[in-house]
């Protein structure tokens, strides 16, 4: 399968704070991937420095065969080329969403991208319909939900078919029926064969989204595998800081305090 | 006996609330005006743009004392067709413009030469006609003008007024920070509000001066930090989406009859009010 990115020995730091260190990975594709990890584990940081937003302080990371370096991104073809192809849509969704309406927000990459007026507004037409936010159109950003900004932030950002989704803690902050459409939304678009490479630390929802897993800890990628495989590994999960021990009920009325998943949790013994 | 009760003031904190709280309300209020089924929230906002610019540049260059009231009567009626009280105008516009203008205007009724016609008891300052003929004038443009700006503020959703002046030919850089000003204005307002109502849950009694100033100093400092950190954030979400230092805009308007007319009759009137004075 084809490689979408490639990170080699890479080092990010914040001044003296080092986000990321010594990391590599291939990411394929047409895959789905979860970037697993507590706050301040270097998921985020990642995220960015494969939107081409920071650039690593050494290592190299390369986005379909080529480097992503602030002199490759000093080109507007090679930028314009790459915007297209990946898009980031941002864990707080008023970042995102800077533009005084809603369809102004969906039209701004095409227009940045220079593309056609026309094709712009049939597109744009488009994608409000998909999302279910034609209603919003004319409305401002900032009045809008926490669900409805998000589907607007993924519209924003869908509206280039890009080959590649980013998402920072997608169903962070959103009601339980707003994340469950969120994730429907993504479970339908990855049958598309689309990468998606998702930063979370919501486990219930890996399954989901995600056919492989990526465990970062304190800048450091700690494990891989398949998202059934992680979720078994309960003392991975307990280093990490994925899950913790707490109160909770058993069916059978046992109650008891220990780190466990919340789905397929029984005691045999 | 009746308990004594005293009546408490508001400590710098629940003052500050509800000064945000007044912000955002009267951003919906404008809101909910310029949604309303008037006269001038029915036109193109380009129309409205051109024509009131118009209007006050005739009310700026009227020599005529009746012309300025006149273009004045001109916008309390065009009010009135949009559906905006001039209970409104009165407390929102009108009392600020008299106030602003007339600190202003005050020193000219006494410094001004010419003809005394009444001279202050005790001080025995003279005031002037002249003097009062010049502070009436500038209070009469000012209150005058800013009506008109009112009116297309009041009848016009912001993100109109911005595409607007942008068809117009104001540049684009330009535009863009007036719209992101707005955008984000309202989300610092809310972090400030819930960052003050985070204190006030914490807070028991009334603060000393000092410890308001501390206060207040510390969350200008917070609220200073984090919209850098939003800053920030927001050009990346920029750059991410194709931002290479250049924006572009999408222009959707579309003139009808009524905003030919409506443009025709606001160029009509002030032209007028220039040739007569």
């Amino acid at each position: 399968m084809a490689v979408a990115f490639g990170v080699q020995n890479v080092t990010f730091r914040y001044n003296d704070i080092i986000a990321l260190d010594d990391i590599s990975l291939t990411l394929e594709a047409g895959k789905r991937y979860a970037v697993l990890g507590a706050n301040g584990s270097g998921k985020s940081t990642m995220l960015r420095l494969l939107d081409g937003l920071y650039f690593a302080d050494s290592g190299t990371v390369t986005a379909f065969g080529e480097a992503l370096t602030e002199e490759r991104f000093a080109d507007d073809d090679f930028a314009y080329s790459f915007r297209q192809r990946v898009a980031f849509v941002f864990q707080n969704p008023d970042v995102q969403l800077f533009n005084p309406t809603v369809f102004d927000e969906i039209a701004f990459a095409p227009l940045q991208l220079r593309w056609e007026k026309q094709c712009i507004r049939s597109r744009v037409a488009e994608m409000l319909d998909l999302m279910e936010i034609a209603h919003l159109k004319d409305r401002s950003p900032h009045r809008l939900s926490g669900g409805e900004k998000k589907r607007v932030a993924l519209a924003s950002v869908l509206v280039l078919e890009p080959q590649v989704l980013l998402l920072d803690e997608p169903t962070a902050a959103l009601d339980p029926k707003s994340q469950s459409q969120v994730i429907d939304f993504l479970i339908d678009w990855a049958g598309s064969a689309k990468t998606i490479i998702t930063a979370t630390h919501d486990l219930d929802i890996i399954e989901d989204i995600a056919d492989e897993c990526l465990i970062f800890q304190r800048g450091k990628l700690v494990a891989e595998g398949k998202p059934q495989t992680i979720l078994r590994n309960e003392t991975l999960l307990r280093q990490t800081n994925l899950i913790h021990a707490h109160r909770h009920a058993h069916a059978g009325g046992e109650i008891h305090s220990h780190p466990h998943l919340h789905h397929d949790h029984t005691h045999d013994e | 006996m009746p308990e004594k009760t005293r009546r408490r003031h508001k400590n710098f904190i629940e003052k500050t609330i509800v000064g945000l709280a007044e912000v955002a309300e009267q951003a919906l209020y404008a809101e909910s005006l310029a949604k309303a089924d008037g006269l001038l929230q029915k036109l193109d906002a380009r129309v409205k743009v051109i024509g009131l610019f118009s209007l006050i540049v005739a009310a700026a260059l009227s020599k005529k004392i009746t012309i300025i009231l006149s273009l004045f009567g001109l916008a309390i009626v065009l009010a009135l067709l949009s559906k905006i009280s001039p209970v409104v105008l009165g407390k929102r516009i009108w009392l600020s413009a008299f106030l602003f203008t007339g600190a202003i205007a005050l020193p000219a009724i006494f410094i001004t030469p010419g003809e005394v016609i009444y001279r202050l008891p005790v001080l025995h300052w003279a005031i002037t006609a002249q003097g009062l003929r010049s502070a009436l004038y500038l209070i009469s443009r000012v209150e005058t003008s800013a009506t008109f700006a009112a009116l297309l503020v009041f009848t016009t959703l912001w993100t109109q007024v911005l595409k607007a002046l942008r068809t117009l030919g104001v540049p684009v850089v330009f535009v863009v920070i007036l719209g992101m000003t707005h955008r984000y204005i309202f989300l610092m307002l809310q972090t400030a509000r819930e960052m003050f109502e985070s204190r006030q849950s914490r807070v028991a009694g009334t603060l000393p001066a000092k410890e308001s100033r501390r206060l207040a100093a510390a969350s200008v400092g917070v609220l200073l930090s984090k919209s850098f950190y939003l800053s920030n954030e927001v050009y990346q979400a920029m750059q991410s989406r194709g931002f290479r230092g250049e924006v572009y805009l999408l222009d959707e308007f579309q003139m009808q009859k009524r905003d030919w007319l409506a443009l025709a009759g606001f160029l009509s009137l002030a032209i007028l009010a220039f040739v007569l004075g």
